[in-house]
């Protein structure tokens, strides 16, 4: 597999990164940083990371299957998480998440006939002095109200 | 960016810099202001000083374990031949936690040279900062922050001529609570799934990689310049007798202002609810508290208010200081609808290693979804309280305890309120009904 000049030498950095023959801990790094690239985490992109860190395919399949950043199908361009976990619940991301949803017209970990975005009620995101809190791709976005996320989700929809 | 405003009643220790007027966290920045010195200055003094400065200093884990950070870092077999590590825990996750992000995102080169401290001590070569996946942009602050210090010649090869070698790296996790814990951290940062390991040995005799290794939370290497700058015993006076200086307190849920605030440790609660915090919108009663992060016991207002914020206090009322996270519910607050949005998040965190805590989670949850939709029965109360005590202690990580103790917490304490939604569900029919029903 071939991707970008950046994410190349993101990954040489991070095959440095760690001693001698233990490669195998630039796997879940090279997993992620590869997803924001290609979207998904494809049987090719196990194969590449395997052969990378030199370790098996199946040692590679089995940290897919635990971590939850970590997706094979691929999400929307936008990627809507909002937060419901306590101090967020506390605050109405129920109702946030609920309006997201309805706005969106989809469900948990679905997305859009366009592809353009994608929703998950996600755990705690480390921001619950701020909440309620959301996550568009890696961007944080702090005491969300659902006409901010009116707001922000035209905003996203304009750029495309 | 600061996200709240500081507030006056704040004891700034570790976040004394981030206040100052213009401070944008750079190398510069820090430099001048009094930045790495200590770092020097642990240069001069032998470990053993340096371990012994740090527990006059009565610092204790601020990762949600307190437990004394001299003691673990004297722990480590120095003379090993083994290579030793540093690895910092930022995978800041415990819900209502969200204190470590603040001084990473503001004053980066506090926790590197908390790091450098660490490494000098045991003889470390090489640490890692292992950040939790949602935090990409502190992923990449904390590389930028790295650079500078290579740059700067305060991290690599014969660091400012003291002969030392230390590099550091940030590491990025993928979206688990689990990592949070020690072991599976290690598990993680080695490139496997999160689950945790037996212990002993433990990390600072076999950590990763199988080698020595002091793994702390953010905010306990970023206490370290501080106690060498104002000595141990300063440090400690700056809180109570056993849990010495402040502690970056996260207020959230129903209050007025919340946000990060630094507390000296035995700061009441009271005050910090009413001053720091603003006090609960609209007059509003306090109904129930969590001291530190989800994984604590929960306190009905009567039992939180005379309490202080330290580990003695929250203990004797038998609950946690925890991490610092604190949770304020009001009176409108539907606790068995909080119940379940705890285990919702343990289930679905349950790194599945342990059936007691995989199993049991998954459970509590099914039958808190039927308590809380109004088609439980008055035994399903009762088997919450049991499934739930049947689980402490019989997991190999504190995953499984930290799910069940704030349901027992919450089932004992709040009864009424679950007791009110099964009040009006008809009995189920017997077996034998079902049967004449055919």
């Amino acid at each position: 597999m071939t991707f970008s000049p950046t994410l190349e030498e993101r990954f040489s950095k991070l095959l440095d990164s760690y001693p001698e023959g233990k490669t195998r801990s630039a796997v879940i790094p090279m997993l992620l940083y590869a997803q924001d690239e290609i979207g998904s985490v494809t049987p090719e992109l196990v194969q590449e990371v395997a052969r990378r860190c030199r370790v098996t395919p199946l040692q590679v399949e089995e940290v897919v299957g635990y971590y939850s950043m970590l997706h094979r199908k691929p999400m929307g361009r936008i990627h809507l998480q909002v937060c419901t976990n306590i101090s967020c619940m506390l605050v109405g991301a129920m109702e946030l998440y609920g309006h997201a949803s309805r706005k969106l017209g989809i469900g948990h970990k679905q997305v859009t006939a366009d592809g353009q975005f994608s929703l998950e009620e996600v755990e705690c995101m480390g921001a619950c002095s701020w909440a309620p809190a959301i996550q568009t791709n890696y961007d944080f976005h702090y005491n969300v109200t659902p006409e901010k996320l009116d707001q922000l989700l035209d905003s996203l929809k304009k750029i495309q | 960016m600061l996200l709240n405003k500081r507030h006056p009643e704040e004891v700034l220790v570790l976040t004394k810099r981030i206040h100052e007027p213009g401070y944008d966290g750079s190398i510069d920045a820090y430099l001048k202001h009094g930045g790495y010195k200590q770092y020097l200055k642990a240069v001069e003094m032998t470990p053993e000083q340096v371990i012994d400065e740090v527990k006059v200093s009565n610092l204790r884990g601020r990762g949600g374990a307190g437990f004394p950070t001299g003691m673990k870092w004297g722990f480590v077999p120095r003379q090993s031949e083994k290579p030793k590590y540093i690895v910092v825990n930022a995978d800041e996750s415990e819900p209502g936690t969200c204190k470590d992000r603040v001084l990473m995102e503001n004053d980066p080169h506090l926790l590197i040279e908390g790091c450098l401290i660490a490494a000098r001590t045991i003889g470390a070569q090489l640490g890692y900062i292992y950040i939790r996946g949602e935090y990409r942009f502190l992923v990449e602050i904390t590389e930028r922050a790295i650079d500078e210090a290579y740059k700067a010649g305060w991290l690599g090869e014969n660091i400012q001529g003291t002969g030392q070698t230390f590099h550091l790296r940030a590491h990025t996790g993928a979206g688990a609570y689990e990592c949070g814990e020690e072991s599976a951290l290690l598990e993680s940062l080695e490139g496997k799934r999160g689950v945790p390991r037996i212990r002993p040995p433990f990390p600072a005799v076999s950590g990763l990689y199988q080698s020595p290794t002091i793994l702390n939370n953010v905010e306990t290497f970023a206490a370290v310049p501080s106690i060498l700058e104002m000595g141990g015993k300063a440090w400690a006076a700056l809180g109570i007798e056993k849990a010495g200086g402040t502690k970056l307190t996260c207020l959230t849920g129903h209050l007025n202002n919340p946000g990060v605030f630094e507390l000296p440790l035995g700061y009441p609660v009271e005050k910090m609810i009413n001053t720091v915090g603003g006090g609960i919108p609209k007059g509003r009663k306090l109904k129930a508290f969590i001291p530190g992060g989800s994984s604590c016991p929960v306190l009905t207002g009567d039992e939180a208010w005379p309490l202080t914020m330290d580990y003695d206090s929250m203990a004797k009322a038998g609950s946690m200081l925890g991490s610092g996270g604190v949770v304020v519910m009001d009176e409108t607050t539907d606790m068995v609808k909080a119940a379940l949005r705890i285990m919702h998040f343990y289930a679905h965190e349950s790194c599945g290693w342990c059936i007691p805590c995989r199993e049991g989670t998954t459970w509590l949850k099914k039958i808190l979804h039927r308590l809380d939709e109004g088609h439980a029965t008055a035994k399903d109360i009762d088997l919450v309280g049991d499934l739930a005590k049947n689980m402490l202690g019989r997991t190999f990580c504190p995953l499984g305890d930290a799910a069940a103790l704030p349901t027992i917490s919450i089932v004992h304490k709040f009864r009424h309120e679950f007791e009110a939604k099964i009040a009006h569900t008809a009995a189920p029919p017997t077996a034998e009904q079902l049967v004449a029903l055919n």
